[in-house]
């Protein structure tokens, strides 16, 4: 076992990096998703080891040092599981999920009918459901924080709407979707749109009422134009805030599209785990949380990805 | 020769929360073409505030600011700034920093490639080509200092105003800076009005330093013209008389005449 989690571990951080490039091809979710499934601490980044070239000891040693820890943690983790399942009947073992997950992740796009589709197909389509709503909420929200953060009177006007509906679950709003769009697919793309687009017109709206005078005072002894100001002043001095809202946001709609998909059914992780709750496989409930928590991680590591590539020094 | 700068009875106030801060009073100063002038004072007597006021960052109060004999009525190309903390924009690189500024004021007049020219031009001026690619976190603080002196100089303003150019920086890295102003200043013959705290800087550079009173209320105590002939060179003034009377006018104005009330 021990041996086993250590060689996924080490590939964690690379298995992680191709998902992210090729999640939509077959072959490379499948394989990684049975890994991560036995190794999901490990795809929090490991530095240390691999950027500076030290002796083999002290490679060694800085190895153990951010390996080491994390797989404890694991071991303790399915060990203590194990211990539970054995003394209960019905709750399956480490053993028995992932001879299950190696089953469910050797066909992952089969389709039998809308009700019957393979687990690569119901992550995808809450993808989907969760890059459509988080789209709009990008398209409507970045604008808007704008809008707020450069006019006091807009701000004014709309700060006390927003801090009264920023702390409404998000699964309020899914029977107005469903009324308005009569269907369950865009109902749950809407709540996705709701739950993204506070923090993405709060961020935006911060990060425009925080560029520093400086930068705007160069722009006026420079008398540069409206849009030399947009775009290369306010933009790139927002940017940073900016993409801290869309991390915030994808993380919540991650976290919400599981329970809308459980209430609205249809292909999507969410319904999956509930139609295999009804089927009483807990086997692939263990897995579902596995898995979702690994496509939250990737998806949360991507973002930092992109947002350390734009934080700049400041002066 | 006529006065490029006319600051005519100009007041200052601020509005705090304890009031009505007057920070400038009944300032009048005029600065010729082609000339080069210091302010200095202790810290917190108004420099700041007059520079920007000439800069039109912000707007006086009372009286008059004219430049060229129209008034001042917000910022401009034709004044450049070289700012205290330098602002460099992080996310352009230096030769990108300079050249946003070279496209604002000669944009429309000259082509893409003349304005690369005179940004390398600028970048070349204060001896920091080979950072043309960098980001200003990359460059150390003197460097980044220089390149803000070139973004100013690049724009050929009519006036140039420095807020404590090299205030952060150390002696050395002063030095050198001030010695490549000088020649920068020789080479464009630009009029330039310089804040600074140092007062073997302020005789060094100006054809006069303008010293001012302590504040509230500050305004212009004393003007000494410095009579050393330019081009100036720091080691022989070490031992220049003249040199050594006009330090020694500026510190008695400013150690005996607006000794700081103990803060
Ligand atoms: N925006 C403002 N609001 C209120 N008071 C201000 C403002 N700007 C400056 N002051 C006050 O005006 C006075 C002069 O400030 P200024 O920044 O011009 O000083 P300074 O001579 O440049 O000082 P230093 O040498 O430390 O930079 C100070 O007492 C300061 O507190
Ligand atoms: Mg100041």
């Amino acid at each position: 076992m021990t041996t086993a989690t250590l060689a996924q571990a080490l590939e964690g951080p690379a298995a992680a990096a191709e998902m992210e490039s090729g999640a939509r091809n077959a072959a490379h979710v499948a394989r990684d998703g049975a890994a991560a499934t036995e190794a999901p601490v490990a795809t929090s980044p490991a530095p240390g080891p691999v950027a500076n070239r030290p002796s083999i000891g002290e490679y060694f040693g800085s190895f153990m040092r951010v390996v080491l820890p994390p797989l404890i943690g694991l071991g303790l983790v399915v060990g203590l599981w194990a211990l539970v399942a054995m003394k209960s009947s019905d709750f399956p073992g480490p053993a028995k999920t992932l001879e299950a997950a190696i089953v469910l992740f050797s066909d992952p796009f089969y389709s039998n009918g809308p009700n019957d589709q393979g687990i690569g197909w119901n992550i995808l389509s809450s993808l989907k459901r969760v890059a459509v709503g988080f789209g709009v909420a990008a398209l409507v929200g970045i604008p808007l924080g704008f809008i707020i953060g450069r006019f006091a009177f807009m701000n004014s006007m709309l700060a006390p709407i927003i801090s009264l509906l920023r702390p409404v679950s998000p699964l309020a709003w899914l029977p107005i979707g469903l009324m308005v769009f009569k269907a369950a697919d865009p109902a749950s793309t809407w709540t996705i749109f709701i739950c993204s687009i506070w923090p993405m017109i709060l961020n935006t709206a911060q990060g425009v009422q925080r560029v520093p005078q400086d930068y705007l005072n160069v722009a006026r002894v420079l008398n540069l134009s409206e849009f030399r100001i947009i775009t290369k002043i306010l933009f790139p001095s927002v940017l940073p805030y900016m993409l801290t809202g869309i991390r915030l946001s994808i993380g919540t709609a991650w976290l919400v599209i599981v329970a809308a998909e459980m209430l609205t059914g249809g292909v999507g992780i969410g319904f999956w785990v509930w139609d295999e709750w009804n089927n009483l496989k807990v086997e692939h409930i263990l897995i579902a949380i596995f898995v979702i928590g690994i496509v939250g991680l990737l998806l949360e590591y991507l973002l930092l990805l992109i947002a350390r590539r734009f934080s700049y020094g400041v002066n | 020769m006529n006065a490029i700068v006319k600051v005519e009875n100009v007041g200052m106030s601020f509005e705090t929360k304890k009031g009505r801060f007057i920070a400038l009073q009944d300032v009048n100063l005029q600065i010729r073409s082609g000339e080069v002038v210091s302010l200095i004072g202790h810290s917190g007597c108004g420099k700041s505030t007059l520079l920007n006021l000439i800069a039109g960052l912000t707007l006086p109060t009372s009286g008059v600011m004219l430049c060229n004999g129209r008034e001042i009525a917000g910022p401009g190309p034709e004044r450049a700034v070289v700012f205290q903390n330098h602002s460099l924009l992080p996310w352009l690189t230096c030769f990108e920093n300079v050249h946003l500024a070279v496209e604002r004021v000669f944009g429309a007049k000259e082509g893409r490639d003349a304005l690369k020219a005179r940004t390398a031009k600028a970048l070349e001026m204060v001896h920091m080509e080979h950072a043309a690619h960098k980001l200003p976190q990359e460059i150390s603080g003197g460097m980044k200092q220089r390149i803000g002196i070139a973004r100013a100089f690049a724009m050929e303003p009519k006036i140039l105003l420095m807020d404590e150019p090299f205030g952060a920086l150390d002696a050395l890295t002063r030095a050198a800076l001030q010695d490549e102003l000088i020649g920068v200043m020789e080479k464009t013959g630009a009029t330039v009005v310089m804040v600074t705290h140092d007062v073997d800087e302020a005789v060094l550079l100006s054809d006069r330093v303008v010293m001012m009173t302590n504040g509230p209320a500050a305004t212009i105590g004393e003007i000494l013209a410095v009579d050393l002939p330019k081009p100036r060179d720091r080691l022989k003034l070490a031992h220049d008389a003249r040199f050594a009377e006009c330090r020694a006018a500026i510190l008695e104005f400013l150690y005996q005449k607006q000794m700081k009330k103990a803060a």
